[in-house]
């Protein structure tokens, strides 16, 4: 088994790891900041590096009705896109997950216009959180890559079958070098056996998908889908814990740095955890009783690891990268406020909101954001949420 | 860590510059990250690219505020911006100029030390146009030790191909030798 250590950018680790994955068909549509990642697959099934139908399709709507199509027919399909890009395919981004296609899309997370602007927030994602695909978020490099993994490992599971997301930040991550560890192809071929899907569209066999739903089937179906996205939590931490064995790199749906005897934490998701980590260490050598909670998993959400992780904390300071227009506070901050309801022990939350489209958030702002936070708990001041570098 | 920023115009191949010493440091065996000040190429326009190098994993999602290093590929840009913003006085100043080192007159008031190279007179003469990126290499190395020539080596061909990755490497050396630093 060798491992081979790269100095690469992540969109082209991801692409590489797209084809070590060995899918059928790619789908997709260029969009900054995800476009290295499908320039470069195109290159590798040009080449025929990769035995793979690239679709150069005219939209994301078609990308993801092509990813709908190729899916059916039980092909090992991937796609990527981008905030505009997404928010054109949502109409058929929520019709994958209806009819449980195990489609795997690297999203690099953008925000929407207007403004128009190409840079990195989770505006566009947080627009699908609930179409009832999985969600996951790295926060670098080489979770990027091996995540590529697991999500099909995830997806294409029989008891799962539904499309995984693979969240990570737009040009903070897609357009860095920096070191990434390959596995072989031996490694990848054993975590990830080839696809093969129980009820396909066939022409020897008939059947109807995506049918119309009349009211007295409608909720049933539903239902189904919310069944099926929980039952899928035991697949994904046993994906992520085979992948863990092989790798030695592990993955939890909530992940927590130096929070054991903190009284209280900063909490990321996405690419904001690992510079959290960072000033957490310096606050500590200060005497700050501070730690980092990060949530891997957004949908289905991890209720029961994120209570106990949190429960008898003095406080939160929640980070947000998106604004709920009018909401009780950022979509993050809103849910755990809401996980936290009623429960003993719950920390209060102090919520803040920043980063947005690009918006650099520097060591010296996490340290104001979390000290400030801090003070604002204590002090009982925690409705709604604050747009932390807010000018004028 | 090292924390680098280098200063260009779109182009000129600043994010270039900052991707082959992040490329060598990491196969070394150390720990690297390169990016550009994310935004639309525009040819010619200011543009800025970052490198940090450390021998452990670097947690840092946020531009570089503070360098150790700051490379100049166009002289023309220090008069729109300057360079030693964010610097402290035991900096290097990497400068593309025909000027020696004591014909710099202090930055904004600080000491860096400055290190200055032809770099568009070697690039004309060995690559026959003045793309200044890999000739400016050759003085970062020189002035920084970062990392040695024979480590940008696999990173320079790998990216540009052996004919003109020989011609870059050429280019690089000669700054390396033509280098003048201040201590």
């Amino acid at each position: 088994m060798a491992k081979v250590r790269k100095g690469i950018e992540v969109s082209i680790a991801m692409a590489d790891a797209v084809a070590q994955a060995n899918v059928d068909v790619i789908g997709a549509y260029p969009i900054t900041p995800q476009t290295h990642i499908v320039e470069h697959l195109s290159e590798i099934v040009a080449n025929a590096e990769l035995d793979a139908e690239f679709v150069p399709v005219d939209s994301e709507h078609s990308a993801m009705s092509v990813c709908c199509g190729s899916a059916a027919v039980g092909a090992r399909t991937f796609t990527s896109t981008s905030s505009q890009g997404l928010a054109l395919m949502a109409e058929i981004f929520y019709i994958a997950a209806a009819m449980r296609l195990p489609i795997v899309m690297a999203l690099a997370n953008r925000s929407l216009s207007s403004p128009l602007s190409i840079w990195n927030d989770h505006t566009d994602t947080m627009m699908v959180r609930d179409a009832g695909w999985i969600h996951l978020f790295v926060e670098n490099g080489q979770e990027s890559y091996d995540n590529i993994f697991t999500a099909f490992r995830i997806a294409e599971d029989e008891d799962v079958m539904l499309p995984v997301a693979v969240n990570f930040d737009g040009f903070i991550l897609t357009h860095m070098i920096e070191p990434i560890e390959y596995e072989d192809n031996d490694t990848i071929a054993k975590y990830l056996p080839a696809f093969k899907m129980k009820n396909t569209l066939h022409p020897d066999n008939p059947v109807s998908m995506g049918c119309f739903g009349m009211p007295e089937i409608y909720t049933e179906a539903q239902m189904q889908r919310e069944d099926a996205i929980r039952r899928a939590y035991p697949t994904i931490i046993k994906a992520w814990k085979e992948w863990g064995d092989l790798t030695g790199r592990y993955y939890h749906p909530v992940e927590t740095y130096r929070s054991e005897d903190a009284e209280y934490c900063i909490v990321t998701m996405g690419s904001y955890g690992e510079t959290a980590m960072e000033v957490v260490d310096s606050l500590r050598e200060e005497g700050e009783k501070v730690g980092v909670v990060k949530i891997r998993l957004w949908r289905p959400f991890p209720l029961d690891e994120f209570r106990k992780a949190v429960l008898g904390k003095k406080s939160l300071i929640v980070l947000d990268r998106a604004i709920s227009f009018g909401g009780p506070g950022g979509p993050v901050a809103s849910e755990l406020r809401s996980a936290l309801y009623n429960k003993e022990g719950a920390p209060v939350i102090v919520n803040y909101v920043a980063g947005l489209a690009g918006r650099d958030v520097s060591r010296n702002d996490f340290r104001n954001i979390i000290l400030e936070g801090k003070a604002r708990a204590g002090k009982g001041d925690t409705e709604g949420f604050t747009l932390y570098g807010l000018r004028g | 860590m090292l924390e680098i920023r280098l200063h260009g115009r779109g182009g000129q191949g600043a994010v270039t510059s900052a991707e082959l010493v992040a490329i060598a440091a990491i196969n070394k065996g150390n720990f690297a990250q390169a990016f550009p000040s994310f935004g639309p190429e525009r040819r010619g326009a200011p543009v800025v690219a970052f490198c940090r190098v450390d021998d452990k994993k670097i947690n840092i999602r946020a531009k570089v505020y503070k360098p150790n290093v700051v490379i100049v590929l166009d002289p023309g840009l220090l008069s729109l911006l300057d360079p030693t913003e964010g610097m402290s006085d035991d900096g290097i100043l990497i400068l593309n100029t025909k000027k020696k080192p004591q014909d710099i007159p202090a930055l904004a008031g600080k000491s860096v030390h400055v290190a200055t190279v032809d770099a568009q007179t070697i690039a004309i003469e060995e690559l026959g146009r003045p793309i200044v990126n890999t000739t400016m290499l050759g003085a970062f190395i020189r002035a920084t030790g970062l990392i040695d020539i024979e480590d940008i080596r696999e990173p320079i061909l790998e990216r540009f191909g052996s004919k003109l990755g020989s011609r870059n490497m050429l280019a690089l050396e000669r700054a390396y030798n033509e280098v003048s630093i201040k201590e």
